[in-house]
């Protein structure tokens, strides 16, 4: 393992790997999209108003509001780390892809680069679908203000996208990753302020929750949905950047023991 | 065109690759011979950088490989053991993504399809999905797409293993094709025809290591004698124990069949008259003789 280990060597070469997830893409596009529409509108619809309306304020804004914030970051965590874990892994694993792309002049560093912009195209797609329903339902205090969330969602994809493709790289099968949702993405939604404030929890959880990306993303989404520019901006974009550098850089010494040895 | 000297990769204890020297010439197509296990597979990949040997140097068209393993797979085409063309695509747009990986612009890749799909018999089936091709169509279309750059030098894995005789003759026509163009080839198999019908020289491998290379015609010359008689049937022991080493220059005993190596035959069907129960064959020793000979007659898994 550690002799796998080495800084990336970037390359424009990965965008190519980019092309070809976009080409592939861009076949189910619609459907995509609609997709990325409908589930948050689900959820805040339903959740937003029906359980929302049995609940006061929070921090000054109704609770759909609150939610809806909440669901920028976790749908975008969502989008990343589906892709970078079922289709990353189809492609690597199944289809074998990947060798076919390490035939040619690219490197894996470019063919992972490749699969982690790919997972933040599908970060930004997905926050922009709900920015598109936050912007319809009148659920933000300043429009110009919302249009941070943009990078926000990119730096969150390339977060969870550089965290999954650890998982991807270690995976035996599409069953592993139950793993890695039950025992980090699910307890994150829960311990990360997406559906009610993170000041709810015991101390020790409240703790916890300060260590995990999610809570850092929330932390800027948040402020920004209600209009107001987040506290901390500096550890928070830190924070999302150190995991998801450290994600990458780990998942491709994986990814190197298991493909070229 | 192709150089390799000294090179090896261990893993673990195993010496997977020992003390490799190859010097493969432009235009020329060259085989690896090799029971499963032998190397053939770990040495491409080595030849490709996308492992790094333990000792050894390897240099395509002057170029260092793995240092310089990028500049160097810009000469290269692969058709690998395993079918992986993008099931995502149709045949078109395979060739399409293909190209894009080789840094090619897409009106030039595009104009190169039509001469692809023609090359490898699938002119009409440029849109058609991966899942619909048969076998050997798919494996015309990797060798196809291994084209797309209009590579120097091409190496191949195993390129017909899994295909029925009509899609095996294909590719060979394919291929030798590609030889009459000048392309350089390095073709691994372990199919003894393949060898003798493509390649100008051939290296027989085990263990790792190449046991004897040259044209198919002289390692026949050199390692074994150029009559073979097969006997088997009633009574064989019997027979074996009696005359075959009297008549047979060399002989050995495979399952229920002896094979009798000599110079000239007739004496043994002579003799052989004389034991009606016994059935032979005889025939003109062949690459196969040789490659059983040095790499033995064991199964190898």
């Amino acid at each position: 393992m550690i002799k796998h280990l080495r800084l990336p060597l970037l390359s424009w070469r990965f965008i190519p790997v980019w092309h070809r997830n976009y080409q592939v893409w861009k076949k189910l596009a619609i459907p995509a999209i609609l997709g990325n529409l409908a589930d948050p509108m689900l959820y805040m619809l339903g959740l937003g108003y029906g359980l929302g309306s049995l609940l006061p304020d929070i921090g000054g804004m109704p609770y759909i509001t609150f939610l809806a914030a909440g669901t920028v970051a976790y749908s975008t965590m969502n989008a990343a780390t589906f892709e970078v874990l079922y289709s990353s892994f189809s492609r690597m694993h199944v289809q074998r892809t990947w060798d076919a792309i390490l035939n040619a002049p690219l490197t894996l560093d470019d063919v992972m680069l490749g699969e982690l912009t790919w997972a933040v195209t599908k970060s930004l797609l997905s926050g922009l679908a709900i920015l598109a329903v936050i912007w319809g339902l009148g659920l933000f205090g300043n429009f110009w203000m919302t249009l941070w969330i943009i990078p926000v969602v990119a730096l969150v994809g390339f977060c969870f996208g550089g965290m999954g493709l650890v998982m991807n790289a270690v995976s035996p099968s599409y069953d592993f990753f139950l793993y890695y949702f039950t025992l980090v993405i699910t307890p994150m939604v829960l311990l990360c302020g997406v559906f009610f404030p993170v000041s709810q929890l015991p101390a020790l959880l409240q703790g916890v929750s300060a260590w995990l990306p999610l809570t850092h993303a929330i932390d800027l989404a948040r402020p920004l949905v209600v209009g107001n520019m987040p506290d901390n901006i500096l550890l928070h974009v830190t924070a999302l950047l150190v995991y998801g550098s450290l994600g990458y850089v780990i998942a491709l010494a994986f990814t190197r023991r298991r493909l070229l040895r | 065109m192709l150089k390799v000297q000294g090179l090896c990769k261990r893993y673990g204890d195993t010496e997977v690759v020992r003390s490799l020297d190859l010097d493969v010439r432009r235009g020329e197509c060259f085989g690896l011979l090799g029971p499963n296990g032998a190397g053939k597979t770990t040495t491409l990949r080595l030849l490709l950088g996308l492992i790094e040997p333990d000792c050894g140097s390897i240099e395509i068209d002057g170029i260092a490989v793995p240092q310089h393993a990028r500049e160097a797979r810009m000469k290269v085409g692969v058709v690998p053991q395993m079918d992986n063309l993008d099931p995502d695509f149709s045949v078109c747009e395979n060739l399409l993504a293909y190209g894009r990986y080789f840094g090619m612009e897409k009106s030039a890749i595009a104009a190169r399809v039509p001469d692809l799909l023609e090359f490898a018999g699938l002119a009409g089936k440029a849109d058609a999905l991966i899942a619909q091709l048969s076998g050997g169509m798919k494996r015309r279309l990797t060798l196809a797409r291994a084209l797309v750059h209009d590579p120097d030098i091409l190496f191949l894995d195993e390129p017909t293993t899994g295909l029925d005789p009509q899609a095996r003759h294909l590719i060979w026509q394919g291929l030798r094709r590609l030889i009459a163009d000048g392309k350089t080839i390095v073709l691994t198999t372990h199919f003894m025809d393949e060898a003798e019908r493509l390649t100008d020289r051939l290296a027989i491998l085990d263990h790792g290591r190449i046991v004897a290379e040259g044209s198919s015609r002289a390692l026949i010359e050199s390692h074994i004698e150029p009559v073979v008689v097969e006997v088997f049937g009633e009574g064989l022991a019997d027979w074996t124990r009696h005359h075959a080493a009297s008549l047979c220059r060399r002989f050995e005993t495979v399952g229920e069949t002896l094979f009798c190596y000599l110079d000239n035959a007739d004496t043994v069907i002579d003799a052989l008259k004389h034991a009606p129960t016994l059935r032979y064959l005889h025939r003109p020793s062949s690459l196969e003789d040789v490659f059983l000979k040095l790499t033995g007659r064991d199964l190898r898994d």
